[in-house]
């Protein structure tokens, strides 16, 4: 180790002499690079903070004129004069019957698929056909769904304009998002824990049941919860399969037409009788809108961060 | 005297997050040798190989304290463009990582980026490169083809080219035979015997017969500090730690 | 019991087989019925003349059903909406797979992803309410419901899509890769332009085509505030008319089974074909240009 020492003797010399000899180390050389670089880096940032922007102002912007037409009355009475005064009760009912149906329908067909598609099927043409299929579902315009729902649920099946045939329209369009979804809750569940279970003489579909499917539900959940949002905010499928403009009573049956919120917005804004005056009815209704489907994403999101510190 | 060594680390610390993983690691390298690190794994020989071209500040909660010297300028200092560092300092990987470009791009890309236009220029550059790395020969006919198409080896010494273009003076190997067959590993070795005519080389390795193979210098790291250096003669053949006798005879590691 | 076990099995088995035909099936009924309820039109009305005819007078007598306008009008607002959308959606997934810190990362995605939960109602409303005025006045048109505005709020709407597939594009070029860059004296940025963007290509392709999609096919925002003239805009401060906003504002004031029903049926299989070779495109490219992982040794 003697030369250790030595070396360290040298050093010391070394560092006294530390002169900038070598200037190319130096940042100055490289100013132009770093300068495009730090540009282009809050070109990135900005362009990031827009997204933000667009949703604060979005947001802000209903929050701060909507808020003063939601009171309780807002919330529970059912629309009065022509829809220019009065609540969105029915409403609210009529889109939170809507997409419990969706959800009702697309959630076991859903998870069945996935499970199906992750758990047993093998590699194979078949195996991709159906996932070309699942993906052209979830490309399918909106408006194409609600005019499958008309001429297949409506007129075909004869269901007529109803909650039945608006919640198919909007299940069948909910579809690919809980399959892919649960997919992928299950894909996150290690293949140790299968092999665990078989390994104790479990049957594939015992290890699905006790094993597989425990470990995905909180994935599936928050899918599921944002599937059901988005079916809430659905207009379009529903516009001529589910929602009309204005009912005189409450849905008694599947089978009767409802309110829903969206569609309500829609009208009063383009439709309504006075669509000046009933500003306020349109802000507070949108508002309700928001904060019903943007309330359930923040679940989902805070409820699936806090899974991911687990 | 004071051009004596090319590079000196003094009383290095490394820290991940609240982890040390280098203890007070002080070592000196002379210019145009070769200095192989060996030790167990984890015990921060590949840490301290990226803190000579400063790779670590891309890990965040990272921090080093001491200094790295090179050619008299802390390379840790402010006012170090960490670009420019790493144009000096080459790098190996453990892997071979060639872009999904060409032959040829992969070579220029280092030159490009470090604003080359004159095509003459970057062709020659290229060429010397390849040759330099032992590779040109094999792939002179086939220069536009993906880099991807190359074995291993050819890959590993092309990736060597890579850094070979821009010039660097210490190149930095990060067990670079590791992903590699017999065959093709004495040929990086062949290479690395050549390549010490010009450049100081400091490569990382777990292969004790390698280090001994190619080296002038031995460094072994043992639970982040550094625990003996010597020439590697000397090292495999009279180590003075027990812990360095313990690891070259294969009691652990 | 063996036996049973075994019988158990094979029968949760071609349960589950049967379940996931029904997305298959479904998808089969949307085609079939979209042909089979536009069939009828082409018995009075030519496909060419449908398809490239200039005059959408569907309540006319005698009515003329040609949607050219209305096929321009979406391929205007998909355009110009990606033409707003790309470089946002880009810049913002660049940000947050290589330039934010965690901290930042753990804020803006969740903002991505609430802008991509707003119901296009809410953004159309938005859209006739606030931009509308604004569009009047800053730029003295006479109307503020116009294919600018249209896109504009469909750009908001889409740039979630190509930000967060991007993003995953981005995110999974090996670090093996930039490392090579950054060691051979290449900034950060040089890095992400020259081997992270090249390298994850054809999943930006991808999200971008994705995000277009979703563009041609929404229904609300441009149902609200595209303006609905089914003409060819020769400004971007024009209204129009695109297909899903026809569909959604005659359909329920057309008596069902007559010639204008069907014709906005084969609108609806136009505007179909449209998002499906959109969507194929994408699996195309997805599955052609698979992404370089670490070189195979």
């Amino acid at each position: 180790m003697n030369e250790a020492i030595i070396d360290t003797l040298k050093l010391e010399y070394t560092n006294i002499k530390s002169v900038n000899e070598k200037v190319l180390l130096f940042k100055d050389s490289g100013k132009r690079r770093r300068t495009i670089e730090q540009l282009f880096f809050m070109m990135f940032k900005v362009a990031a903070m827009i997204n933000g922007l667009a949703l604060i102002v979005i947001v802000s912007y209903l929050v701060i004129n909507g808020y003063q037409s939601i009171s309780f009355e807002f919330l529970i009475e059912a629309p009065k004069e022509s829809m220019t005064k009065g609540g969105i009760f029915p409403c609210i009912l009529g889109t939170l019957y809507l997409s419990c149906g969706a959800i009702i329908f697309a959630l076991p067909i859903g998870i069945a698929s996935a499970i199906y598609i992750n758990e047993y099927a093998v590699q194979s043409r078949f195996l991709n056909f159906i996932r070309l299929g699942i993906n052209t579902l979830a490309g399918v315009p909106s408006i194409v769904f609600g005019l499958f729902g008309l001429a297949f649920f409506c007129i075909v099946l004869k269901m007529g304009v109803s909650i039945i045939a608006g919640s198919l329209t909007l299940g069948i369009m909910s579809l690919p998002v809980i399959i892919s979804a649960t997919e992928e809750a299950l894909k996150s569940v290690p293949d140790t824990y299968r092999e665990a279970s078989l390994g104790l003489g479990a049957t594939k579909w015992q290890t699905i049941y006790k094993v597989v499917l425990p470990t995905a539900l909180p994935g599936i959940l928050t899918g599921t919860i944002l599937a059901l949002s988005r079916a809430a905010g659905e207009t379009a499928p529903i516009m001529f399969t589910g929602a009309v403009f204005f009912t005189q009573t409450l849905p008694t049956s599947i089978f009767d037409e409802v309110m829903a919120l969206p569609y309500h917005i829609y009208v009063l804004a383009t439709a309504g009788i006075n669509i000046e005056l009933t500003r306020p009815l349109q802000y507070g209704s949108a508002l309700v809108l928001l904060i019903m489907v943007l309330g359930m994403n923040l679940v989902a999101i805070i409820y699936r961060s806090k899974l991911r510190r687990k | 005297m004071n051009d004596f060594f090319k590079l000196t680390a003094s009383d290095v610390d490394f820290y991940y997050g609240d982890f040390k993983a280098l203890k007070n690691v002080s070592l000196n390298f002379i210019e145009k040798e070769v200095m192989a690190l060996i030790g167990p794994s984890g015990c921060g020989k590949s840490t301290f190989l990226r803190c000579i071209n400063r790779m670590n500040d891309l890990i965040s909660g990272t921090r080093v304290d001491g200094s790295i010297v090179l050619d008299n300028v802390d390379i840790y200092n402010d006012r170090i463009d960490v670009v420019n560092l790493r144009k000096k300092v080459g790098m190996v990987f453990q892997k071979p990582n060639p872009f999904p470009k060409s032959i040829f791009e992969n070579v220029a890309y280092g030159l490009r980026v470090n604003g080359i236009r004159d095509k003459n220029a970057i062709a020659g550059m290229v060429e010397k490169s390849l040759i330099q790395a032992a590779l040109f020969d094999e792939v002179k006919d086939r220069l536009k083809d993906s880099a991807l198409g190359l074995s291993g080896g050819q890959q590993q010494r092309l990736c060597i080219a890579r850094a070979l273009a821009v010039e660097p003076e210490i190149l930095l190997m990060d067990e670079p035979a590791s992903a590699l067959d017999p065959i093709a590993t004495q040929k990086i070795e062949e290479l690395i015997h050549q390549l010490k005519k010009d450049y100081t080389i400091i490569i990382v390795t777990h292969n004790m017969q390698q280090a001994a193979r190619v080296s002038d210098k031995t460094a072994f790291f043992y639970m982040g500090e550094l625990v003996e250096v010597n020439k590697t003669d000397t090292l495999f053949t009279k180590p003075e730690k027990i812990q360095t006798e313990e690891y070259i005879t294969g009691r652990f590691g | 019991m063996i036996f049973n076990r075994k019988t158990t099995e094979k029968t949760v088995h071609s349960m589950f087989f049967l379940i996931t035909t029904v997305s298959l099936t479904v998808l089969s009924l949307i085609m079939l019925f979209l042909f089979t309820e536009s069939i009828p039109l082409f018995e009075t009305v030519s496909i060419k003349d449908f398809l490239f005819g200039e005059f959408w007078y569907p309540t006319d007598e005698p009515a003329e059903f040609g949607i050219l306008s209305l096929i321009i009008g979406s391929l205007y607002v998909t355009i110009i909406s990606s033409v707003i959308a790309i470089p946002l959606g880009l810049m913002t997934a660049i940000y947050l797979a290589e330039i934010a810190s965690e901290r930042m990362a753990e804020i803006v995605k969740p903002i991505v992803e609430m802008l991509a939960s707003l119901p296009s109602i809410v953004i159309g409303f938005f859209g006739m309410v606030v931009i509308s005025p604004l569009l009047q006045e800053t730029f003295d048109v006479p109307i503020g419901l116009n294919l600018f505005n249209a896109s504009l709020m469909l750009a908001f709407m889409i740039i979630p899509t190509i930000c967060s597939l991007s993003e995953d594009a981005i995110h999974s070029v090996p670090v093996a890769l930039k490392e090579a860059s950054l060691a051979l004296g290449a900034t950060h940025l040089e890095t992400i332009i020259k081997v992270v963007i090249p390298a994850s290509i054809s999943g930006i392709c991808t999200a971008v085509i994705l995000g277009m999609s979703r563009a041609i096919g929404e229904t609300m925002v441009v149902l609200m505030i595209a303006g609905g003239a089914a003409m060819i805009p020769t400004s971007i401060f024009d209204p129009v008319r695109p297909m899903p906003a026809s569909i959604a504002a005659e359909m329920a004031e057309t008596p069902f089974g007559g010639e204008h029903y069907h014709a906005l049926f084969a609108t609806g299989l136009v505007l179909f074909i449209f998002t499906l070779m959109f969507n194929m495109v994408a699996a195309y490219i997805s599955n052609k240009y698979r992404q370089v992982g670490e070189a195979s040794l």
